[in-house]
């Protein structure tokens, strides 16, 4: 039997964004693997590179940004260094994309049964009918009532959890392998959120679809992830199994991040903080990243080249991770 | 002692189109009811949380309670005085004093050309009061370095700027600030640092907070009652631990469920159905039925009435019967 093929490896992705005061580098040797029908949860706050790195396996890096170092796999072909005309013949077709504001992700000025029917016929080799009859069935697919009716109408005529929906419809109607969703349900409600989350796991089970969930939120991801990624200043700071990361995080930002989310001190009175911030992109300080901020920090921490994931731990970036039994106590 | 009470507040948005249109096309006036017949009291000393989804009215409630907007009917009274109606000048200026306000975005509330000495003290300096060494000590008590005083607001991170709006809000020694959302835009190690420096100066400072969020796990750790707002009324008011093991309202009851749970890894719920209906044409009766999975026959023709439960108060028919889904 042969090992399958993951849907998308990262292989020490490298983004950097050349300035006239230096080289920042928004995504720093990230490397993971998104097996079929698995929804590999992508965490961090902002300017942590999540989006950077999304965009960066689509091939939507706004210059000057570009791919400076690594492989982007699809399937174990690389599609990093496609020219634009073959790029664009995958994006859309082999990977769907969802952004953060459904608003402005769809044309105003088009029908949403136009958009649709659009994308089919251009990555899909069927007539008219047929890719009308697929935008009606992609529609229902994500939920939206009386898909039929609906295909004649705008935009602007949907709610903020329906747009979405119409959204979802669009990045799944050429069948693609890989789903990439940048924040989907930040913009939306708590009781929509949750059925927009619902939506998005029945689909990756039902079509063994890969999924990339870059979210800030950490409930969502608990929910939804079978595995999470937490990355900090660009770098990976921990991967693992969801119910790890949530339960037994070996990464002290981890910790911390899990600790400081309202959720988790439910009853206490005060909040588990993180001291300071994250640092800026053109201040990096030496060694890990995160020392700073870290209560665990030696000066190994600050000295040392950066470690990474399988280095020092298997699952975090850290030369002191925490130990589960250190947890229990 | 009660310092905010709120009396069966109404607002009214007029949402016509123009004259002109209305008079070609034949259409009637069409008015949005942002908040209807809402009334709760906060006592000194105490966090008052106005939770609820977008268009639920709690950012409407917040303007008129500080006085940016007037109501349609009903009052806000702020020790004693209700600022629409008062007739004796030194008594509004007096409670306006007493009111501060902090925004969800720190990025647009703070002036850009001012430095950040002139954006704190500004609420002082309009008075005409002593602004000596005051910001530097604000600074400080924020938990920002007094040395900050000549920066521009752009030289600060986002949480660092929602701090300077709290020193700003704190320079008048107000007796209530209204946050409307102040930690949405934040990051989580962020906000946490943000509420937490706000538990101490409630503390430090004896401040009474309106906290409006629309995130029920943060509104639990700063609350002392909170209200839960639907389609512009209040529907649920009781103590946080209340509130979330034994909610009242079927509306509350599917927020809490609802909220992404950390340790809900695998869990497989029945998302609510349904959205937040068109305010302008709200459902007859309580607006929740639709949505309710215990509505009855006379949920559609009556609205319930705001009444005391437990150690809250609730507004349902049905008030009692539910059970928490996943309740922990």
């Amino acid at each position: 039997m042969t090992v399958p093929v993951p849907v998308l490896s990262l292989r020490d992705l490298t983004v950097d964004i050349p300035t006239r005061h230096g080289t920042l580098r928004p995504v720093d040797q990230v490397s993971w693997d998104i097996a079929r029908g698995e929804i590999l949860g992508v965490v961090g706050e902002s300017g942590a590179g999540k989006s950077m790195t999304g965009n960066a396996v689509i091939g939507l890096l706004d210059p000057p940004a570009h791919i400076s170092g690594g492989q982007v796999l699809l399937e174990g072909e690389r599609i990093d260094d496609l020219p634009l005309a073959k790029m664009r013949r995958i994006r859309g077709k082999r990977i769907g994309m969802v952004f953060q504001d459904p608003l402005t992700s769809l044309n105003p000025l088009l029908t949403v049964g136009d958009q649709l029917t659009e994308t089919i016929l251009r990555h899909l080799d069927v007539d008219r009918e047929e890719a009308a009859q697929r935008a009606i069935r992609g529609l229902d697919e994500v939920g939206i009532p009386s898909a039929r009716n609906r295909m004649g109408a705008y935009p602007h005529e949907f709610s903020g959890g329906m747009r979405q929906r119409v959204v979802i419809a669009l990045a799944l109607c050429a069948e693609p392998t890989l789903l990439i969703a940048d924040e989907p349900t930040t913009a939306l409600d708590v009781s929509v959120q949750a059925q927009i989350i619902a939506l998005l796991k029945r689909l990756c089970r039902e079509r063994g679809m890969a999924a990339m969930l870059i979210t800030h939120d950490m409930g969502v991801i608990a929910e939804t992830a079978d595995r999470v990624a937490v990355m900090y200043a660009g770098r990976l700071a921990e991967i693992g199994p969801v119910a790890q990361i949530v339960g037994q995080p070996r990464h002290p930002y981890t910790d911390g991040l899990m600790a400081s989310t309202p959720a988790a001190s439910a009853g206490q009175a005060r909040l588990r903080q993180i001291p300071g911030a994250m640092p800026r992109l053109n201040a990096l300080p030496d060694g890990c990243a995160f020392s700073p901020r870290c209560p665990r920090a030696q000066d190994r921490c600050r000295h040392d080249p950066r470690p990474r994931v399988g280095e020092a731990d298997a699952r975090a970036a850290c030369w002191f991770p925490i130990e589960p039994e250190e947890d229990a106590a | 002692m009660t310092l905010v009470s709120v009396k069966s507040l109404t607002r009214v948005f007029d949402v016509s189109k123009p004259w002109l249109n209305r008079l070609i096309e034949r259409l009637p006036k069409r008015h949005l009811t942002a908040v209807s017949d809402v009334s709760f009291d906060i006592p000194e000393r105490t966090t008052y949380a106005l939770v609820g989804e977008s268009g639920s009215g709690k950012s409407t409630i917040g303007k008129m309670v500080v006085g940016l907007l007037r109501p349609t009917s009903g009052h806000v009274e702020i020790g004693g005085v209700d600022l629409v109606t008062e007739k004796d000048r030194a008594a509004i200026d007096r409670v306006r004093s007493d009111i501060q306000m902090i925004f969800q975005d720190p990025f647009a509330s703070l002036n850009p050309r001012w430095r950040v000495r002139d954006i704190i003290v500004e609420p002082v300096a309009a008075r005409g009061g002593d602004t000596t060494g005051m910001a530097e000590r604000l600074l400080e008590q924020v938990g920002l370095s007094a040395d900050d005083v000549g920066k521009y607001p752009h030289q600060f991170s986002g949480g660092q700027r929602q701090r300077i709006c709290v020193a700003r809000a704190l320079a008048s020694e107000p007796k209530l600030i209204v946050c409307d959302e102040p930690t949405s835009a934040l990051d989580v190690s962020v906000q946490a640092q943000v509420l937490n420096m706000m538990s101490d100066l409630k503390d430090e400072h004896g401040l009474t907070y309106l906290f409006i969020s629309h995130d029920l796990t943060v509104v639990r750790h700063m609350a002392d009652t909170i209200g839960v707002l639907y389609l512009g009324r209040l529907v649920e008011e009781a103590p946080p631990e209340t509130l979330f093991t034994t909610p009242a309202h079927p509306y509350t009851a599917m927020l809490i469920d609802a909220a992404p749970r950390l340790d809900a890894f695998g869990r497989e719920v029945e998302p609510p159905e349904g959205e937040i209906p068109d305010p302008i044409d709200p459902p007859k009766g309580c607006a929740f039925h639709p949505r309710c999975p215990l509505a009855i026959d006379r949920c559609t023709a009556e609205r319930p009435a705001l009444k005391p439960f437990g150690p809250g108060r609730v507004a349902c028919h049905r008030a009692g019967e539910i059970t928490l889904k996943g309740a922990a």
